[in-house]
C-alpha cells in the first residue's frame, strides 16, 4: 500500500475539467486525505488546454508532487503536453473517442474508455466528468458509496433524475475501466486516511470566509484573475448578512468606496491583482493620512503590466510596500497557508481598525486557487477588535471640533463614524491639525507625521514570522514566503536525507519588516537561501535592507509562471550547499541562480 | 431643529472674493436646515480643486477625499449608513474629466446621494487650465490658441446614462439652487445638480453677467414637465445646455439600495458585526 498519489485531469477548457476534479476531489476529501491541488489554466475561457492536478496523501503534504501516477485526458493534446510526469508505471486514462495514443518511449499503461459514448449514451455529453471521475475512482479501489454521496449532494437540487443518471455515468465508467484493468491496480492502493474531517478549500474561499467572520458586510471590486473567487464566494453569502457586494466601474472605485464606507464605520475590503493594485495606490495613500482602516487583498500573479496573469509570482512585495507617493504607516502581511488565509484575513480588519491603517493582504496564485484540505476552523478563535472606536462622545462647551487626530503617545487617536453627536470634525488628505483642518504649518506637519508614523511602533501581528529551526548552525536557512512553505517542507527532507541541515522561515509580515524576530537566524545560519516567484528578489532585498546578511545570502528565483517543485528546489539547494562547500569563492560574492 | 447658522463653522474660505463656489455653500448650508437635518446627520464629501474645500467649510460629517473620487468615496458612505444625508461635491474637472467614469456609473447606479458640481468651465485651484466643459475656441494656460475640443453636455449624457434627478442652476440665484438642493436630498435615488459657479479669477467669459444674459430659466416656463425625458433632452440641446431649473425627475425608480436583495434596511453601521457559532458551522458546511 501507498501513502500518496497524483492525479491529473486534462482536456480543453471549458469540457468539465474543473467539475471532474471538484467531484472526485470532493470525496477523497470525505474519505479524509490530505489533499493539495494545483490548476494549469490560461485565460480563456473555451478551448485551451487545461489541466488539474490533484496530491492524494494520508499526511499532509502541501506542496504540488514531481511526477504523476494517473493521466486522466479528454484529448491527445493532454496525454502529449502531461505524459512526461507520468512514473514508470503510470496510467493514462483516455477517452477512446480521439484514439488515444502512448507518447514514444513512454511506459505508461493506457486504457481507452469511451467516455463520451458512455456520457452520450446516457444522455448528455456534459456527463463525461462523471464517467472519468468513477473511471479513476474505481481504479483506485477505494468505496464507491463514498463518492455517490458527493454526486448526491453535487446534483441533490437537480432532483433525483438527474443524480440517478450521474450514478450510472460513474458506475459506468468504473465497470469499464475495471474490466480493462483486470479490477483496481494494487499498487494504487492508497493507505487509509487518518479519517479525521478536514475543509477543502482555495485561499480565495478562506478569506471570503475570514472576512464574514470578521464582521466584513461590504466589499466593493472589480473583478480580475486571481481574485474574483473573493467577491464572487461574498456576493452569495454577504446578503444573509444585510450586506452586499458591488461591483464597481474600477479599482479606483473600489477602494475609494471601501474608505468611505470604513469611514462610515463598516467594515469593508477590495480585492484585486497587481493591475488593480497599481490603480488603488493614490487612493491607499489617503487611506494612510486620513487615518481610515481598510483591507485590500491582492492575489499576486506573474505581472508586469497584464503579465502571465494565470501565472504564479510573487512579484508585488515592493510595489505594496512602496507604492504609495509620499509616506504612510501601512501593514502588508502575508498568509502562508488556507487557514492563514482565514485567520489572516480576520487579523487584518483587527489590524487595520486597531492602528487605523490600510492593510494590505498578500496572497499569490498557487495560495488563492490551489485547492487544498486544511484544518477545521475554529469559531473561538474568531475575535473581532474595532480599536478607538468611541460610542459616547462629551458635548464640548466651545463647540469646537471633535479632535479626530488627537496627539497621543501611541500616534493612535479616538476614532468616531459620521452620524455620531458631538463627533464632526474634518477628515482630509490636505496635511491637518488635531481636528482635521488643512495646515501647512511646519510644526504641525513634523507632529501630525511622527504621530501617524509612530502608530505602528510597538505593533503587534500573530506570528510575524514561522520558525522551523532544529539546528543551531544550519548548512542552510531557507527563507519563503505565501505558498512555497510545503514545498521548501519537502526539500528540506530529501536535503536532510543527505545529510545537510536545514532551518526554515516564512516570512508572513513584510512591512513593517519583523527584523528583531528574524535576525539571531539569520546570524546562525552558515548560509542563507531566499526563496522567491520573482526575477529581482525582492523578499530577499526586504531582508538585507532592514537586517543585512547580505553576503551570506542567495536568491533562488523561478518568474517562468510555475511554482517551485520539491525535487527541483532540492536540486537547487543541494547545488548552492556544494557550491559552498567546496569553492570559496575569492570576493566573497555568491552565484544567483537564475531561472531552471 | 438646527438653523442654517448650526451648518457654519468658523473656517474661513480659502476662495477669492466672489468665486460662485460661496453661494453653493450658502444654499447647501440652508438645503440642510430646511429640510430638518441635524450636523451629525449630514456627511459632505467633496473632491480636489478650489470647489473642493466646501467640505472644510460647512458643520457637518466632511471628508475632503482625492481628486475625482468623491463620488466612490460617498457611495461607500451611504452605502454603510443608508440614514445619513450624503452630498457629493467637488469641481468639474473633478467631476467631468477625472472622475467622469465614476460620474456616469453613479448615475446609473443610482445609490442614494445627491451630487453638486460647481462647474465654473476651467481649472481653478492649477490656475487656469482647460476642462471638459470648456467651449470651443476658449482660451486657457493650457490652450493658448483656443480649445480645439468640443465642450461636454453632461446634463445630455446624465439623461442618457439613465439620470433619475437632473437639475441645474446658477450662483446668483440663491433661492433656486437651495430649493433644488433640498429636492435633490429628498429625491430617493441619485441626484445631479450642476451649478454655474463663476470663476472670477481665470473665466473671463462665463462671468456672472454672461449666464445672465445667457440663460434659460424653467422656473419662468410654467407648462414644463419634469417628467418627460425627451422633453428634458430636446430642451437641454435647444439652449446649448444653458438652462436651470429641475429639468427631469424620475419619480418612479427605486434607489440602489432598495433593489440590493437582502440589503438590511437599518444602517450596516450600527449592526453587530459578530457571526453566531451556527451561522459559522453553515457556512464551513459548504467545504466539507
Ligand atoms: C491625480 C491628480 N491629478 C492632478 C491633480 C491636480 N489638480 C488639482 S485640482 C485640479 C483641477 C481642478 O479643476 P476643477 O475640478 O474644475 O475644480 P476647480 O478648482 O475649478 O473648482 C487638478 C488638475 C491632483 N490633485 N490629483
Ligand atoms: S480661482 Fe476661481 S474657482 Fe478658485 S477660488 Fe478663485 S474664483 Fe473660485
Ligand atoms: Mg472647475
Amino acid at each position: 500500500m501507498i501513502s500518496q498519489l497524483s492525479w491529473k485531469i486534462g482536456g480543453q477548457q471549458g469540457e468539465g475539467v474543473e467539475s471532474t476534479d471538484r467531484i472526485f476531489s470532493t470525496a477523497l476529501n470525505r474519505l479524509g486525505y490530505y489533499l493539495y491541488g494545483y490548476r494549469h489554466f490560461s485565460s480563456r475561457i473555451k478551448g485551451g488546454h487545461t489541466n488539474n492536478k490533484i496530491r492524494i496523501s494520508t499526511k499532509p503534504a502541501r506542496a504540488i508532487s514531481d511526477d504523476l501516477d494517473i493521466l486522466v485526458a479528454f484529448d491527445q493534446e493532454s496525454i502529449d503536453l502531461n505524459a512526461h510526469e507520468l512514473c514508470k508505471d503510470g496510467v493514462i486514462v483516455a477517452d477512446a473517442k480521439f484514439n488515444p495514443a502512448v507518447p514514444e518511449g513512454s511506459s505508461a499503461v493506457l486504457f481507452a474508455v469511451p467516455i463520451t459514448a458512455i456520457a452520450e449514451e446516457l444522455g448528455t455529453s456534459l456527463m463525461k466528468n462523471m464517467v472519468a471521475s468513477g473511471a479513476s475512482w474505481a481504479l483506485l479501489g477505494l468505496p464507491l458509496e463514498v463518492f455517490n454521496k458527493a454526486v448526491e449532494e453535487e446534483f441533490g437540487r437537480k432532483g433525483k433524475a438527474i443524480v440517478d443518471k450521474n450514478i450510472e455515468a460513474v458506475r459506468r465508467g468504473a465497470e469499464y475501466v475495471l474490466e480493462l484493468a483486470g479490477g483496481p491496480l494494487e499498487r494504487f492502493k492508497l493507505e487509509p486516511a487518518d479519517g479525521k474531517q478536514k475543509l477543502f478549500m482555495i485561499g480565495n474561499d478562506a478569506i471570503g470566509l475570514g472576512a464574514i467572520a470578521a464582521g466584513c458586510r461590504i466589499m466593493s471590486a472589480y473583478p480580475i484573475t486571481p481574485a474574483s473567487e473573493i467577491m464572487e464566494y461574498l456576493i452569495k453569502k454577504l446578503p444573509k448578512f444585510g450586506g452586499t457586494v458591488i461591483q464597481t466601474e474600477d479599482e479606483i472605485a473600489a477602494i475609494t468606496m471601501a474608505i468611505g464606507a470604513n469611514y462610515a464605520g463598516v467594515r469593508t475590503m477590495t480585492a484585486s491583482a497587481g493591475p488593480g493594485l497599481s490603480l488603488m495606490m493614490e487612493a491607499i495613500g489617503l487611506a494612510g493620512m486620513t487615518e481610515t482602516p481598510v483591507v485590500i487583498v491582492d492575489t499576486q500573479r506573474g505581472g508586469p503590466s497584464t503579465g502571465l496573469p494565470t501565472k504564479q509570482e510573487q512579484s508585488d512585495i515592493n510595489a505594496l510596500i512602496y507604492g504609495t507617493h509620499g509616506e504612510i504607516p501601512k501593514i502588508v502581511l502575508a498568509p502562508s497557508s488556507i487557514e492563514e488565509c482565514f485567520y489572516d484575513t480576520i487579523q487584518a480588519f483587527n489590524l487595520a481598525e486597531k492602528y487605523q491603517v490600510p492593510v494590505i493582504l498578500a496572497t499569490d496564485l498557487q495560495l488563492s486557487l490551489g485547492k487544498q484540505s486544511c484544518e477545521l476552523l475554529d469559531y473561538s478563535q474568531i475575535t473581532i477588535d474595532r480599536g478607538a472606536l468611541t460610542d459616547e462622545i462629551p458635548e464640548r462647551e466651545d463647540g469646537s471640533l471633535f479632535k479626530r487626530y488627537a496627539e497621543t503617545p501611541s500616534g493612535i487617536s479616538p476614532r468616531v463614524i459620521p452620524g455620531q453627536k458631538n463627533g464632526i470634525h474634518h477628515v482630509t488628505g490636505v496635511e491637518h491639525d488635531e481636528a482635521g483642518r488643512p495646515s501647512e504649518s511646519p510644526a504641525n506637519r513634523n507632529k501630525m507625521m511622527d504621530k501617524r508614523l509612530r502608530k505602528l511602533d510597538r505593533i503587534k501581528v500573530d506570528h510575524p514570522i514561522h520558525v522551523q529551526a532544529p539546528y543551531k548552525e544550519p548548512d542552510l536557512l531557507i527563507i519563503g514566503m505565501g505558498s512555497t512553505g510545503g514545498t521548501i517542507d519537502q526539500a528540506r527532507r530529501s536535503l536532510e536525507a543527505d545529510g545537510i541541515k536545514t532551518n526554515h522561515i516564512t516570512v508572513r509580515l513584510l512591512h513593517p519588516f519583523p527584523a528583531k524576530e528574524i535576525q539571531p537566524y539569520l546570524e546562525q545560519a552558515k548560509q542563507i537561501v531566499v526563496l522567491e516567484n520573482n526575477a529581482t528578489g525582492q523578499l530577499a532585498n526586504l531582508i538585507k535592507l532592514n537586517v543585512g546578511y547580505r553576503d551570506k545570502m542567495v536568491n533562488m528565483l523561478k518568474y517562468d509562471g510555475t511554482p517551485f517543485l520539491p525535487a527541483e528546489l532540492y536540486a537547487r539547494c543541494l547545488k548552492v550547499y556544494e557550491e559552498q562547500e567546496s569553492a570559496q569563492k575569492p570576493n566573497g560574492e555568491l552565484v544567483e541562480h537564475g531561472n531552471f | 431643529m438646527a438653523t442654517f447658522k448650526e451648518f457654519r463653522n468658523n473656517v474661513k474660505p480659502n476662495w477669492c472674493p466672489g468665486c460662485g463656489d460661496f453661494s453653493v455653500q450658502a444654499a447647501i448650508q440652508r438645503a440642510a436646515a430646511n429640510v430638518g437635518l441635524e450636523p451629525e446627520q449630514l456627511a459632505v464629501i467633496s473632491g480636489i480643486g478650489c470647489s473642493g474645500r466646501i467640505s472644510g467649510y460647512i458643520n457637518a460629517y466632511g471628508l475632503h477625499g482625492i481628486h475625482g473620487r468623491a463620488l466612490p468615496i460617498a457611495q461607500g458612505v451611504k452605502l454603510a449608513n443608508r440614514d445619513l444625508t450624503v452630498i457629493a461635491s467637488g469641481g468639474d474637472g473633478d467631476g467631468f474629466a477625472i472622475g467622469m467614469g465614476h460620474t456616469i456609473h453613479a448615475i446609473r447606479r443610482n445609490i442614494n446621494i445627491t451630487y453638486i458640481v460647481m462647474d465654473n468651465q476651467i481649472y481653478g485651484l492649477t490656475k487656469g487650465q482647460t476642462s471638459p466643459r470648456s467651449s470651443e475656441g476658449f482660451k486657457t494656460k493650457s490652450t493658448p490658441e483656443g480649445s480645439i475640443e468640443s465642450a461636454l453636455s453632461p446634463l445630455e449624457l446624465a439623461l442618457s446614462s439613465g439620470a433619475t434627478f437632473v437639475a441645474q442652476s446658477f450662483s446668483s440665484d440663491l433661492k433656486q439652487l437651495t430649493a433644488l438642493i433640498e429636492e435633490g436630498i429628498r429625491h430617493e435615488g441619485f441626484s445631479l445638480i450642476n451649478v454655474f459657479s463663476p470663476c472670477v479669477t481665470f473665466n473671463k467669459v462665463n462671468t456672472y453677467d454672461w449666464f445672465k444674459e445667457n440663460i434659460t430659466n424653467l422656473d419662468t416656463i410654467p407648462d414644463y414637465d419634469p417628467s418627460n425625458r425627451i422633453q428634458a433632452m430636446t430642451k437641454l440641446m435647444e439652449t446649448g445646455g444653458l438652462l436651470t431649473g429641475l429639468i427631469y425627475q424620475n419619480k418612479e425608480r427605486k434607489s440602489y439600495e432598495d433593489l440590493v436583495p437582502g440589503f438590511r434596511k437599518e444602517p450596516l453601521s450600527g449592526q453587530n458585526p459578530e457571526i453566531t457559532a451556527e451561522q459559522f458551522d453553515q457556512l464551513v458546511a459548504e467545504f466539507k
